[in-house]
């Protein structure tokens, strides 16, 4: 009887316990993020550094990108005027997140000389 | 056998005793039956004198959404598609029909958010960063709302007391404001109030999405029912 309230009781703190280990590796994504909306904090050109080593990272400890990070990072290579890594990271994006496809396609087809 | 009782008594007034002041769990029945896949977060209303608040929240809601197993859109390339259409205030975003968002990004459902304090305050005794936001999800398919909540934290949660007397405490808010400000306090205090606010793994977060081991299972507070 006692064994088995013991073990009971154990088990309620266990499970309440319990971490669970996160699904992506998020690195210094949200600092970027926050930099780039920061616009003074860090160069077009440092922050895409800091993503390509987040990127990095993840692949080392063999964990999942986030979503958003190639998009981001898309982005970034648009505005420092290098469209082909732009496009390469939309289309791995999209390549991660289908959910993404229909926006990412949406502002590819739009790009025509314009700005994002 | 007296002990037993005596044990079980503890256990259950402890089990108990945790579950008094929470909040009535929230009805998920609407947001269960969409099953949204995605979430397009739009930029936020701001209530507080912080200017580079809505960049903060907005940075630090990716993982709280990812990690609950929703797609979640990128921010700032989203904050940027609306700038590039004219639109840079967030109450018009915010006006901005269901269907030309859901036009738009493909996204199942939008997050609207309320920035309703955000900054650090010098209070003799002590200086405290505080971050509380509210937040509504949409499914833009339907219109309909599918959950809603608001959290908030402070610095002064984690904080110890450095003892010292009236003038120590003086200096410490003296030095703890300087610090505040300048390592952007808000920033870590907003991961936390999102966190409570949208994690699946939180009580009356959001439900676990698709991409989460745990899709499909009950959170927390509807477990409590």
């Amino acid at each position: 009887m006692r064994a088995l309230l013991v073990a009971c009781c154990s088990m309620i703190f266990v499970v309440g316990c319990k971490t669970t280990e996160p699904t992506y590796y998020y690195g210094a994504y949200p600092d970027a993020v926050y930099n780039y909306f920061k616009a003074d904090a860090a160069s077009i050109s440092q922050q895409i550094a800091t993503l390509e080593e987040v990127i990095e990272q993840a692949r080392e400890k063999n964990k999942a990108v986030p979503p958003g990070v190639h998009a981001h990072l898309g982005m970034l290579y648009f505005e420092a005027g290098n469209s082909g890594q732009g496009v390469t990271n939309f289309e791995q994006e999209k390549a991660l997140f289908p959910e993404s496809a229909p926006y990412l396609d949406f502002l590819i087809n739009n790009m025509a000389g314009a700005k994002i | 056998m007296k002990q037993i009782k005596y044990v079980l008594m503890l256990v259950f007034i402890s089990l108990t005793s945790g579950c008094v002041s929470l909040p009535p769990s929230h009805d998920y029945s609407t947001f269960r039956s969409a099953d949204p896949r995605s979430i397009v977060v739009l930029p936020p209303i701001n209530n507080s004198k912080e200017v580079v608040a809505p960049y903060s929240i907005m940075s630090q809601l990716v993982a709280p959404i990812a990690e609950s197993g929703f797609y979640v859109f990128p921010v700032a390339l989203v904050d940027q598609t609306f700038k590039n259409n004219g639109l840079t205030v967030a109450n018009d975003i915010h006006d901005v029909s269901i269907q030309k968002l859901h036009d738009i990004f493909g996204a199942d459902t939008a997050l609207y958010l309320t920035i309703e304090e955000y900054g650090t305050s010098y209070v003799v005794i002590s200086s405290n960063t505080v971050v509380s936001v509210s937040a509504t999800l949409v499914d833009l398919r339907s219109g309909d709302v599918l959950w809603q909540g608001s959290a908030s934290a402070s610095s002064e949660e984690t904080r110890g007391n450095s003892g010292g007397g009236l003038v120590g405490m003086l200096v410490e808010a003296a030095v703890n404001q300087i610090v505040e400000t300048v390592t952007d306090k808000g920033f870590d205090i907003a991961a936390i109030a999102n966190t409570r606010l949208l994690s699946a793994d939180g009580y009356n977060g959001l439900l676990y999405g698709p991409r989460s081991t745990k899709y499909g299972q009950p959170v927390k507070s509807e477990k409590q029912k």
